[in-house]
């Protein structure tokens, strides 16, 4: 064991190894937190949607679930990265892979905002397919009266929805929807094959230049682990802090 | 390249993509095996009321799945030869990166497949166990006769579901340089300079076999779920 390796100058990017291990939990929190903020959205949109009664936008929306979620995350991230540029109009595939790298220089990072985008689409709209099926789940779990009576007070259905199903829906799927937030956190580790320098990049990264594999991958997991039981119990707190008293009984209750 | 597709290339690599199919499939095949098996074991252990084995089966199935399934791989890539090679006396030399990723996936599977199991352990009644007891079973026999034949039963529906994920999850190893599926189109991709095609190609076979997969487990489940 050489825990003192960490602190040796890394020799690249003017920093110690620890800061390749900061500078790649960076990455993986960004790359995490956009891609969630399109997966939450995007998600939210098309599991409302599969609960509606309007037919062709359902059969769109029962489509874009299956076909996001019966192809592996690794091949998705390649059609992003290697495909996509390819396939649209030149111009945009050109501006894609030359232009994008050079609107902004992306801190502590050896890869282009190209490579993040693709990361970030690629993660996101998988994990939307995942996230709207947690909320279409979670809607369909309300009783069907609350509809009924939504309906009957004289709300529209986007009434319904916005005052009456979503503040409950969302309630009850704060657990899944925390384990979806953790699989996006761990599936950034994909982003790897397409040169975005996360975590578990700069863990490999730091083992090749040191041969300390073992001290090297150890605080990568640390860390991984860290963060998961962070969210964890801070998503704990928040299912008690928002809990309708007396709907939703297992909340908190632990086992 | 803009829209001209040489959609040949894909016949004149064939082979290389068979042989990256047949290694996906064998993964597939050894990883579910071993995961289903393992996971048992997990599960009767976390439920176990001796505490020195439900506290370390505990404590390997949250770490495990609190880090990602790549970092797992790379573990293992570097893991498995320093204990191959403790176990037999020798420089693990001939511990290739497929055994090393026979062994991620089986740990790794077997977590998942342990929190499954559990739960379907939970969900028969306490009774049921106590009954068998009664009978003058032991545990062994109680587990094996009794409990984990309506669990797996119960389970059938979600332990396909995973199994479907798991398929899926065995385009990972392309990280270790591995030549399945996936890796095999990467390869060709690369001799023949036609990547786009054989990417594509990639994603609707994975397609076609992972939704009729889960088309047919849909069945499946409304078969079982008169119960």
């Amino acid at each position: 064991m050489d825990w003192k390796v960490f602190l040796e100058q890394a020799p690249s990017g003017g920093m110690t190894y620890l800061g390749w291990l900061g500078s790649g939990l960076l990455w993986t929190l960004l790359v995490s937190l956009c891609a969630w903020v399109i997966a939450f959205s995007l998600g939210s949109v098309i599991g409302v949607i599969r609960t509606t009664p309007l037919k062709v936008p359902r059969a769109l929306a029962t489509a874009y679930v299956e076909v996001f979620r019966n192809i592996p995350l690794l091949v998705q991230m390649f059609l992003w990265y290697f495909v996509m540029p390819e396939v649209v109009p030149k111009a945009l595939g050109d501006w894609l892979k030359q232009d994008l790298p050079n609107v902004l220089e992306l801190p502590f990072a050896q890869f282009s905002l190209w490579e993040f985008t693709a990361a970030v689409l690629c993660l996101g709209l998988y994990t939307a397919s995942r996230v709207a099926e947690q909320v279409r789940a979670g809607i369909l779990s309300l009783p069907q009266g609350q509809t009924s009576a939504g309906l009957a007070m004289g709300f529209t259905l986007p009434q319904v929805y916005r005052f009456v199903l979503l503040p409950m829906a969302y309630r009850i799927i704060i657990p899944p929807m925390t384990s979806e937030f953790l699989t996006i956190f761990k599936n950034s580790s994909t982003a790897l094959t397409i040169g975005v320098l996360e975590l578990t990049a700069q863990s490999r990264q730091i083992s090749e230049y040191t041969f300390k594999t073992f001290e090297a991958f150890t605080a990568a997991t640390l860390i991984y682990v860290v963060i998961t039981l962070t969210v964890i119990y801070a998503m704990r707190f928040l299912e008690g802090r928002v809990a309708v008293p007396g709907y939703i009984a297992q909340a908190g209750g632990g086992h | 390249m803009g829209g001209d597709f040489d959609w040949a290339v894909i016949w004149r690599s064939r082979e290389v993509l068979w042989s990256g199919m047949l290694l996906s499939l064998k993964l597939f095949a050894i990883a579910l095996t071993g995961g289903i098996f393992f996971g048992t074991l997990l599960a009767l252990a976390r439920l176990s009321s001796w505490k020195i084995l439900s506290w370390p089966a505990t404590g390997f199935v949250n770490l495990i799945r609190s880090i990602p399934f790549i970092m797992a791989i790379f573990w293992f890539y570097f893991l498995t030869p320093m204990l191959v090679g403790r176990i037999t006396g020798q420089q693990g030399e001939a511990v290739g990166p497929f055994t090393s990723a026979v062994v991620a996936f089986i740990l790794v599977e077997s977590a998942y497949y342990s929190e499954i199991i559990r739960a379907g352990i939970q969900s028969i009644p306490r009774g049921q166990p106590w009954a068998a007891y009664a009978l003058g079973m032991n545990y062994w026999q109680a587990m094996g006769f009794v409990v984990l034949p309506q669990a797996f039963r119960n389970m059938v529906p979600i332990m396909l579901t995973q199994a479907i994920i798991l398929f899926q999850d065995t385009s990972l190893v392309y990280v270790v340089g591995l030549k399945d599926f996936l890796g095999a189109a990467s390869k060709g991709g690369q001799l023949t300079g036609r990547i786009v095609e054989l990417y594509i190609f990639v994603a609707v076979v994975f397609f076609l076999i992972c939704f009729g997969a889960s088309w047919a487990v849909k069945k499946i489940q409304a078969k079982y779920s008169v119960r």
